[in-house]
């Protein structure tokens, strides 16, 4: 019973924290920032919903299983966003190169004067 | 009684559609192949969803290892059409057919379709 | 899960399903599309698990999601390059059929799905093969029946695929330029030794091989299977080569080109052997474990370089 409270407490916050990063994707204006929300709020949001699950598991295998799964997503997801803000930098230093007059004004002010 | 087979077999009837329609309507190559696709894993849905509408026991197995079969083909075919569309702009310099371009929106495009040296 | 609860979630999953096959078709951004795509695999491998087809749903997840996932980014990245550096849709591409047009193959479409949906409704209850593919498993010399279906109640059409799968290969091969035969296949890799893409490419590959080798040996007992454990194979060699841990093979290598050809001729062979023993294909019920097993290892490696390879493609072009 009180598992089962930990458990909807707990994923429910997760939730919460993944609805953020998805408001941080959709409202932010450029891909550093974007990505800053995403992986900060997923990151906490799946270790919460893991926690909420680990109640509910019934034997120590499952267990394990859950925290394997956690490890491998944050690595995942640490080396993605990683490789994304690079690529990311390096198209916006390339199209500063190419054009003084850069698409996307959010963009160029993150960037500092080129 | 609506069970899940209902639901994933009609999900599968109606993404069938939205593939034919995408695949008829998107000039982009890779677009159409993206639309290939959608109608690919809606036959597979719609199919597994008739494997799997008896509410008791297992679905049935050997839908299952077609499918399993399919989606393994339909990379293998997914592969070459990457490759073919990958080549043809690399000829034309253009990611959609000619014929395409110069029918919709009426009349002939003005488009170069000179080969680029090679 | 039962009763109403799993009817919500059901149609939320199928609704997720649409919505992403949706974008997928109609987005402007042809990235983007492709993104949609690819999450569109994921809610459709969750529908197979719903549908109690776990064999299928390990497959999509990692063939219908994720490696087309690496096909289709990496051909729009190789797409942007020849053609306009900077987006990837001329104004050309964008242009759509007329309202009119679109209108019509809208009906069409709408009534294909229509018939095939009442088609799907008015079909009568049946078990199908179930009962007898379950009566037969004792003999087929495994114990999960999707692996009993694929390696030796239908093993014609598991060979045949392999088959097709490395005429897939050929032809793709067959579209290199002349002077890019024999070089590298795919597009060159630039990740920088000793960064984050080569620390991940040295931490994941273990638990990779452990997953693939697994699932394929649970196969023949469990869900798994040559199918499933040499995507995720073909998915940790793809990861080793862009990390630049190891080089890409080239395409006239002799034992790439062995590797590739291992699986369908070691199912020949078997099943030629069959064949003198009476039927081309048929496993003896007292061999049939050892033997579907040395199937799906053979297959495995085949189907695993055979895909990884698919997902290379041909060589960059030389600039």
């Amino acid at each position: 019973m009180l598992a089962d409270a930990l458990t909807i407490v707990l994923t429910g916050t997760g939730m919460l924290f993944f609805f953020a990063g998805t408001a941080g994707i959709i409202r932010f204006p450029d891909t550093l920032s974007r990505l800053h929300a995403l992986t900060k709020a997923d990151n906490v949001g799946l270790g919460l919903l893991i926690l909420g699950l680990a109640f509910q598991a019934p034997d120590l295998l499952t267990l394990g299983k859950l925290a394997l799964v956690w490890a491998l997503a944050l690595v995942a997801a640490g080396t993605t966003a990683q490789l994304v803000a690079r690529s990311a930098w390096q198209s916006g230093e390339q199209s500063a190169e190419r054009s003084a007059d850069a698409h996307d004004p959010a963009e160029s002010t993150l960037r500092g004067d080129p | 009684m609506i069970t899940s087979a209902t639901i994933f077999g009609l999900c599968g009837a109606a993404l069938i559609g939205l593939g034919l329609y995408g695949f008829v309507t998107q000039v982009h190559l890779l677009r159409r192949l993206l639309a290939f696709n959608v109608i690919g894993s809606g036959i597979f849905l719609l199919f597994g969803a008739t494997a799997a509408r008896t509410p008791t026991g297992a679905t049935d197995p050997v839908p299952q290892a077609l499918i399993i079969t399919g989606i393994v083909v339909a990379l293998a075919a997914t592969a070459l059409g990457v490759g073919l569309v990958l080549a043809y702009v690399r000829i034309s310099g253009k990611a959609c057919l000619p014929e395409d371009a110069d029918t919709i929106d009426g009349g002939p495009h003005p488009s170069s379709h000179e080969d680029p040296p090679e | 899960m039962t009763g109403i609860s799993a009817l919500g979630f059901d149609l939320i999953l199928a609704a997720l399903i649409l919505g992403a096959g949706l974008f997928a078709i109609t987005v402007r951004d042809l990235f983007g599309a492709v993104v949609f795509f690819i999450v569109y695999g994921v809610f459709v491998a969750i529908a197979w698990l719903r549908l109690g087809a776990i064999d299928v749903a390990l497959t999509e997840a990692a063939l219908g999601a994720g490696l087309t996932g690496v096909l289709l980014i990496g051909a729009v990245a190789r797409l942007s390059r020849v053609t306009t550096p900077a987006g990837n849709n001329t104004s050309d591409e964008m242009r759509r059929p007329p309202a009119g047009a679109r209108l019509a193959s809208m009906v069409v479409a709408g009534s294909i799905s229509g018939v095939l949906g009442w088609a799907f409704l008015s079909l009568p209850d049946s078990t199908g093969l179930r009962d007898a593919v379950a009566d037969n498993l004792a003999v087929s010399g495994s114990a999960n029946p999707v692996t009993a279906v694929l390696i030796n109640f239908r093993g014609w059409d598991t060979l045949l695929e392999s088959v097709v799968l490395l005429a897939a290969l050929v032809g793709l091969w067959s579209l290199a330029r002349d002077r890019d035969w024999g070089r590298r296949a795919g597009l060159r890799q630039h990740a920088r030794p000793g960064g984050v893409m080569a620390t991940f490419g040295r931490l994941l590959p273990p638990f990779g091989l452990l997953l693939g080798v697994y699932l394929v040996w649970a196969g023949s007992s469990y869900p798994g299977g040559a199918f499933q454990g040499g995507t995720v194979l073909a998915a940790v060699w793809l990861l080793i080569m862009m990390a630049g841990l190891m080089p890409v093979p080239r395409m006239v290598s002799v034992g790439l080109r062995a590797v590739l050809v291992a699986g369908p001729l070691v199912f020949l062979g078997i099943g030629i052997a069959g064949a003198m023993a009476g039927t081309f294909l048929g496993l003896p019920p007292t061999y049939a474990k050892p033997l579907i097993l040395t199937i799906e290892a053979a297959l495995t490696l085949s189907i695993a370089a055979t895909l990884a390879l698919l997902v290379l493609g041909t060589p960059d072009p030389s600039p």
